[in-house]
């Protein structure tokens, strides 16, 4: 089963302002999650994403395509980055989920994929 | 513990034997006719397994839990397993209880499930209650009930939980999680937080059953023993605990000699093997607890220094102010009800305690012990305006009436009738 980890933080993407020698903290405990994952044949791909702030949410109304500058919903925490992986069950997959970094200082939400055919 | 599939399969086995072999000696279970079908079902499920492994026990939860596939089939379990009431028809077939029960039990109360959706699956899933019989517990419409138990299920079904024996690691914190759902039905029926019967029985017993089920599954477990001492010896007062019109009977006035003695005897051998392990925890102090009462012969026999002394153990594990209020009364039967009013009074103050009836009842009965009626009267009407239950508030009324003769002369303790508070809608 393919689960979807949405890693929310606080500024949804990479933090902006962050010291050199934070960043490659950071950089360290991410890279370390995933390569345990990768390690373990779960992984299938995963990236931050750049801050909400950059985000432009899509609507479609009445066949006329509306605009909006930033993410759907203006919340706490936005979704900053995700990973797919493969797993038996969910309680494979939040035992990994909770290996992220994110899940300590924001949080991640963890969502089966529905299984579909991708288009040829 | 057991992690691993094949082992835990071993252990049941085992446990049922070991079930069998006990029955002479710790007497006949409620329900002989249920346990022999849940026995003989493992025996048959045996031979499944023996033919086709965990092939066929996941093909029938899934066909049990309404998966596409398999069109026809009602979305809830069909059938209750060991910890259920007998279900009629052969053994054998598929046709319910086919699921290895522990593993059942630890779906139901998987912690990806909110709380009260745990309680509500293990009731439907495990102990084989009717949707309508688990709303009229909960005091909810079917159809409220219902939803909630098909998105639970959707639940299970989409993210993707399956029927297996947790990671090592995790298991102690899963069984604790089951060990939890079990109490709450238990003390749900045992006073029920709503509704006008004080008590309500079947959720009793149904804790009873899957108590009864898990010690039989995790044999050797102290906590799992002593959860099932707890209720027993709490439980064994049920005869007694209500009058002829369901009015609440307070421990130290109820007819001891309505007691269960047969549950008593049961619970305290079960205390002992568990407490015999040297691995104490909060089920097997609460159980004490329940011993010290359950086993004395009247109210004044009572050794409430030994109580106030396991609360204090109890603090412990359970850190919350309701285990310092109880400790606060033990202490103010064995030292006297000012001694136990100045920690009643210091736990008081939590914003969470304020909202408890219980705690208003107990400062009550402190301050009519130390001659002080008006404020007595007082702590009383605060318990009325938290909403207790029906033969609560019965009894809170009748003792606002002997403690103020003058008010309760026309019936009344201060509010109108029509505003009078605890009455549920």
């Amino acid at each position: 089963m393919k689960y979807l980890f949405l890693l929310n933080t606080a500024t949804g993407g990479m933090p902006e302002s962050l010291s050199s020698a934070e960043y490659a903290e950071m950089s360290a405990a991410y890279e370390s999650a995933v390569t345990a994952m990768a390690k373990a044949g779960v992984l299938i791909e995963c990236a931050p994403l750049r801050p909400a702030s950059s985000a432009t949410t899509v609507r479609v109304r009445d066949a006329e395509t509306i605009l909006t500058d930033g993410p759907a919903a203006e919340i706490k925490e936005q979704v900053g980055g995700y990973t797919l992986v493969e797993c038996a069950d969910l309680d494979e997959a939040l035992k990994w989920a909770a290996t992220i970094p994110a899940a300590q200082a924001g949080s991640v939400e963890v969502r089966s994929v529905v299984a579909t055919q991708p288009p040829a | 513990m057991v992690g691993d599939l094949g082992i835990a399969e071993d252990a049941v086995q085992e446990a049922c034997l070991a079930a069998v072999a006990q029955w002479p000696a710790a007497g006949w279970p409620a329900n002989p006719r249920g346990w022999l079908v849940g026995v003989a079902r493992h025996k048959a499920l045996d031979l499944v397994r023996r033919e086709a492994r965990r092939g066929a026990k996941e093909e029938a939860a899934m066909r049990e839990l309404g998966w596409p596939g398999h069109p026809g089939q009602d979305p809830g379990w069909p059938g209750p397993g060991i910890a259920g009431p007998a279900a009629p028809g052969p053994v054998g077939q598929a046709a319910g209880g086919t699921g290895d029960e522990l593993e059942l039990i630890l779906m139901c109360c998987h912690p990806a499930i909110a709380p009260a959706a745990q309680v509500a699956l293990t009731l439907r899933c495990v102990c084989g209650l009717s949707t309508a019989e688990i709303a009229a517990a909960f005091l909810v419409p079917e159809a409220t009930m219902a939803k909630r138990l098909a998105r639970a299920k959707s639940k299970i079904r989409d993210a993707g939980i399956r029927l297996r024996m947790p990671a090592r690691e995790n298991m102690a914190d899963r069984v604790g999680a089951v060990l939890r759902v079990v109490y709450l039905v238990f003390t749900e029926g045992h006073k029920a937080s709503a509704g006008p019967a004080l008590v309500r029985g079947e959720l009793c017993d149904a804790a009873i059953r899957l108590a009864r089920g898990l010690a039989v599954l995790l044999p050797g477990e102290p906590e799992v023993t002593g959860l099932l001492a707890l209720l027993l010896l709490t439980d064994a007062r049920r005869p007694a605990r209500t009058d002829s019109r369901g009015g609440l009977v307070l421990l130290a006035d109820q007819d001891r000699s309505r007691w269960d003695t047969a549950m008593i005897d049961e619970g305290e051998t079960l205390l002992l093997t568990a407490l015999r392990a040297g691995q104490p925890g909060p089920y097997q102090l609460h159980a004490a607890i329940a011993a010290c009462h359950s086993t004395s012969r009247d109210a004044a026999d009572t050794n409430w220094r030994e109580i106030a002394a396991l609360y204090g153990e109890l603090i412990r594990y359970e850190p919350t102010p309701v285990i310092e209020a109880n400790r606060a009364i033990a202490v103010a039967m064995s030292e006297g009800p000012a001694a136990g009013l100045v920690i009643l009074d210091a736990v008081g103050h939590h914003p969470q305690l304020g909202r408890w009836p219980q705690l208003h009842l107990a400062r009550a009965d402190l301050l009519s012990r130390l001659g002080r009626a008006e404020d007595a009267a007082g702590a009383y009407r605060a318990a009325l305006e938290l909403e207790p239950t029906a033969a609560e508030r019965d009894f809170i009324i009748r003792r606002v009436g002997e403690l103020t003769p003058d008010a309760a002369a026309d019936g009344s303790v201060g509010w109108p009738d029509d505003q009078q508070p605890g009455r549920r809608t």
